[in-house]
This record gives structure tokens, sequence and C-alpha cells, in this order.
């Protein structure tokens, strides 16, 4: 069978985003709180 | 061994519950698909990377702030997110595009720097001194009305009250100051240009 030639790759590769994406994304989780007072919103950030 | 997934639902449920591993989760579950949506409307890695974090940072704060209710589409959500995200990206480019350096191309090479370097400086300066000396060689009446005219912006008739004589006057001793100025360069060969 001939070989399929295409410039474009028929599969895209399987991309990840970067670890420390990943770790910030987690500890900002980890500290972020946010508490509703009526209509206001207050985020603090727990070091 | 067949492996059970946890339902997107209850995953957020318990993430809002303060379960922090359940956001662990579904970021690994859901970062492939994610990622590979941004970078394939971006096509950089570093851009990508932030555009998603961008995304996550926007659903754990809905998450946390107790704004996201539960319809079963969770992923749909975030890529909505992210999507939009990607929009505002190539809004922002628009008014302010972005060049990255590459071994090719630098962006200097493109940009150029209006400013006189010093040499042109140094040779404006010197023009200019060498313009002053060649018209203090000409006659006082010429001297005075180029003077007048080129150094104080003086009009002719201005030129003319001040130094008592016609304007027409005024203007034939500018003539002829620049007639004998040209003289002296070309006898003398003289360069006044940078």
């Amino acid at each position: 069978m001939a070989k399929l030639y295409s410039e474009r790759k028929l599969t895209t590769s399987n991309l990840l985003p970067k670890k420390e994406t990943i770790r910030f994304l987690l500890n900002y989780s980890k500290a972020l709180s946010i508490i509703k007072v009526g209509n206001f919103k207050f985020e603090y950030m727990a070091n | 061994m067949a492996t059970t997934q946890i339902p997107d639902a209850l995953l957020v449920k318990n993430y809002i519950a303060g379960d922090e591993k359940a956001l662990a989760t579904l970021i690994e579950i859901h970062q492939s698909k994610i990622y590979g949506f941004i970078y394939s409307k971006i096509s950089d890695r570093d851009v990508t990377d932030d555009i998603f974090q961008d995304t996550f940072v926007k659903v754990i704060k809905t998450l946390k702030s107790n704004s996201y209710s539960e319809e079963g589409k969770f992923l749909p959500w975030v890529m909505r997110i992210s999507y939009n995200l990607v929009i505002d990206h190539f809004r922002k480019n628009k008014k302010m595009p972005m060049y990255r350096e590459t071994e090719e191309f630098s962006i200097f090479s493109t940009m150029s720097n209006n400013e006189p370097n010093i040499e042109s400086q140094l040779i404006t300066e010197q023009v200019e001194n060498d313009l002053q000396r060649l018209i203090q060689e000409l006659p006082v009446d010429q001297k005075e009305v180029l003077i007048m005219r080129m150094y104080q912006d003086l009009s002719f008739k201005e030129i003319a009250d001040l130094t008592g004589v016609s304007i027409n006057t005024a203007l034939g001793r500018m003539r002829y100051a620049i007639m004998n100025l040209r003289k002296v360069i070309e006898k003398n060969k003289i360069i006044l240009t940078n």
C-alpha cells in the first residue's frame, strides 16, 4: 500500500501543560479562600 | 482490572466541599483536551500555558465562591472559559503584537532608532560652526539681514523696519547674502551636509 504523505500531521501529539503550571494551580487553590458577604465576594490568600 | 472513573459532577462537589485532591483529579483527567485545544489556536507553548493557567484560576474562583451550578457540563464549561481567554489574547495581541526573538529574527532589525547617533551629532555641530564662520565673512548689511531672517525668524517687513530700508532692499540683501555664501562654499569646496 502506498505511503500517505501529508504536510499536516494526521494526529497531534499529546500536549500537556508544564508541571510548574499544575503545581501553581493546586497551590493556588489550597491557599485561596472566598467568602461571600451579601453581594460582595472577598478573596484571601493564606500564606 | 476494570477502572472506575469518578464522574466530574462528584469531583466538583467534593472539591467545593473542600477536597483539594478532587481538583487535582479533574485537572489530570481534562488537561490534555483543554491544553490541546488552546494550543491548536495559539501554537505557542508558553502562551498556551498562561491561558491554561488563567482558565483554571477562573474555574477555581467560581467553584470556591459557590457560583457554579452543576449541570453535568464541567468540561464544556471549562472549554468555554479557555475559548474566551483565547479570544481575549488575540484581541490584546492585535493592539500590541508580541514578537519573539529567534536566531533568524530580531525585532531590532525592524525597529529603527530615529535619534541621530553621536557621529551625526558631531557632524551637525561642525557644519553649524562652519556656516557661522562663513556668515561672519559676509558684508555687514547682508550678514545682518541673513541673521535676522534665518536665526531670529523675522519677517522681511520687520527686518526692513529695523534696518531702516525698504522691503525690496532687505530682500535684495538677503539674495546677495545667499549668492555670496554659495560662491565661498564652492570656491573653497566646503562640504556642509550631514
